[in-house]
Formats: structure tokens, C-alpha cells, sequence
């Protein structure tokens, strides 16, 4: 799956996009979250407050507990602050 | 042919050029003679934040969820106001203090749905819209934190 990241959260992992391959048991943004985290020390700072992290599924906000299964585009992102 | 059923029609817009409000109202009202009020809100880039003098203000977006997100809100007010026109353009890239960042105009009969549309509008674009705010101040380079004012704003349109 294709994973985005946006502000700070690309800033800090160092790109601004990726192709992943997690494990199948992988479910949920949040696991996916903890998976990441472990790849690197980029990651384990970017995702450092997991809970201040926004994600988006295909272009839709989704809570940590959403399912990642037949996902295309991922994204995480810091709480916005446009307008 | 006339129809009395009133059409919305919604505009929306990410660009990196600036906008010209009485032009965006003149097309938003060009031969309508069912409008009665326009509102138009425009957010501007300041050059005090909280204690910080702002140098520049450099907005990056999501791009695709962008227009999606701000789609789904204006879709939303539409269903909930009775409007005849919506436009919402965003800017994008980096901003001196002065200059337009967002305009949301919102066309109805009546001043009181475009006054609540406009307002809504711009409390969810705050708050759910990908956009993302850094800030070169005299306190360096950082990403301007949300505030929880904003998501208190957007929380009392919510409806049980």
C-alpha cells in the first residue's frame, strides 16, 4: 500500500511518500502506527505521540482503531491547522 | 425555461495564485436575480502570532483529500441551509503577513443561512481540512500547533 506523511510527520520520517509491505497481522491504523515506529529511529520520532497523529484512509479521516485492510493510499499527518 | 427550484452551484478551489473577491462574488451572482445576501469571509495572514513576530507563513495541503475534504463540507451545508452559491479557494505556498490565504463566499435569499454557512464552513476547514501552517517568526522556524479553540468552534455545529 502507498503511505503518505505531511508537515512535521514528513519531515521527520524523511519522505514524502512510500510503498509498505507490513505483515498480515497488521490490522489497524494504530498497529500499522507501532509497526512503523519500529522500522527506524525516523519513524519512532515521527510516530513518537501516537495519539496526536491524524490519519486518512483514501482521502478520509479515520480513527486509530480503523481496519487497513484493502486500503490504497494511506496518510498521516499532524491535527491541521489551515484556513 | 424557468424553474423555481434554486440552484447551488459550488465552487472550490486550491491554488497557489491569488483571488479577487468582488470578481469571485460577481461570478457567484452573474444573472441571478434569486440572491439576496452574499457573505464572504477571507482569512488573511497575520503578522503577530500569540507573542511571535511572523516573517512568512508557507501552507502545504494534501492534495486530492484537500478538495474531497472541503467537497464533503460544502455538500454538508448545502443539505443543511438554503443556499444559492458557494465558493470556497484556498491558497497554498508561502505567505507574507497582508496577504490572502482563504475565501469562503456563501450566497443565499436570505442573510441569516449565509452568515451560518460561511461560518461553518470555515470552523471545519480549521479543523479537518489538510492543510498545514509553518511559521518563520523571530522565534524561528516551527509548525503552528492547533489550537483547541478551533475544535471547540467546529464541535458546536455538530448535531446529535
Amino acid at each position: 500500500m502507498k503511505v503518505k506523511y505531511f508537515a512535521w510527520v514528513r519531515e521527520r520520517v524523511g519522505k514524502a511518500e512510500e510503498t509498505i509491505e507490513p505483515p498480515a497481522s497488521v490490522r489497524t491504523v494504530e498497529e500499522l502506527i507501532a509497526w512503523l515506529s519500529g522500522q527506524s529511529e525516523a519513524y519512532a520520532y515521527a510516530f513518537e505521540k501516537p495519539k496526536v497523529i491524524r490519519t486518512a484512509i483514501d482521502h478520509a479521516h479515520v480513527k486509530s482503531d480503523a481496519a487497513i485492510a484493502g486500503a490504497r493510499e494511506i496518510a498521516f499527518f499532524p491535527p491541521m491547522t489551515g484556513g | 425555461m424557468t424553474s423555481s427550484v434554486s440552484v447551488c452551484p459550488v465552487t472550490i478551489r486550491i491554488q497557489e495564485d491569488d483571488f479577487d473577491i468582488a470578481r469571485e462574488i460577481a461570478v457567484l451572482t452573474k444573472s441571478r436575480t434569486d440572491i439576496g445576501a452574499v457573505v464572504s469571509f477571507s482569512g488573511i495572514c497575520r503578522a503577530d502570532d500569540d507573542s511571535a513576530k511572523v516573517a512568512a507563513l508557507t501552507l502545504e495541503h494534501y492534495p486530492g483529500m484537500a478538495e474531497e475534504e472541503i467537497r464533503r463540507h460544502t455538500d454538508e451545508a448545502v443539505s443543511r441551509w438554503p443556499l444559492n452559491g458557494v465558493t470556497v479557494i484556498h491558497r497554498v505556498g508561502r505567505f507574507m503577513p497582508g496577504q490572502n490565504i482563504v475565501l469562503v463566499l456563501t450566497a443565499s435569499q436570505h442573510r441569516q443561512a449565509a452568515f451560518h454557512a460561511a461560518e461553518f464552513l470555515m470552523d471545519y476547514l480549521k479543523t479537518s481540512a489538510p492543510f498545514w501552517k509553518k511559521e518563520e517568526s523571530d522565534a524561528g522556524t516551527n509548525w503552528v500547533e492547533a489550537h483547541a479553540r478551533d475544535d471547540k468552534a467546529a464541535a458546536r455545529w455538530t448535531r446529535s
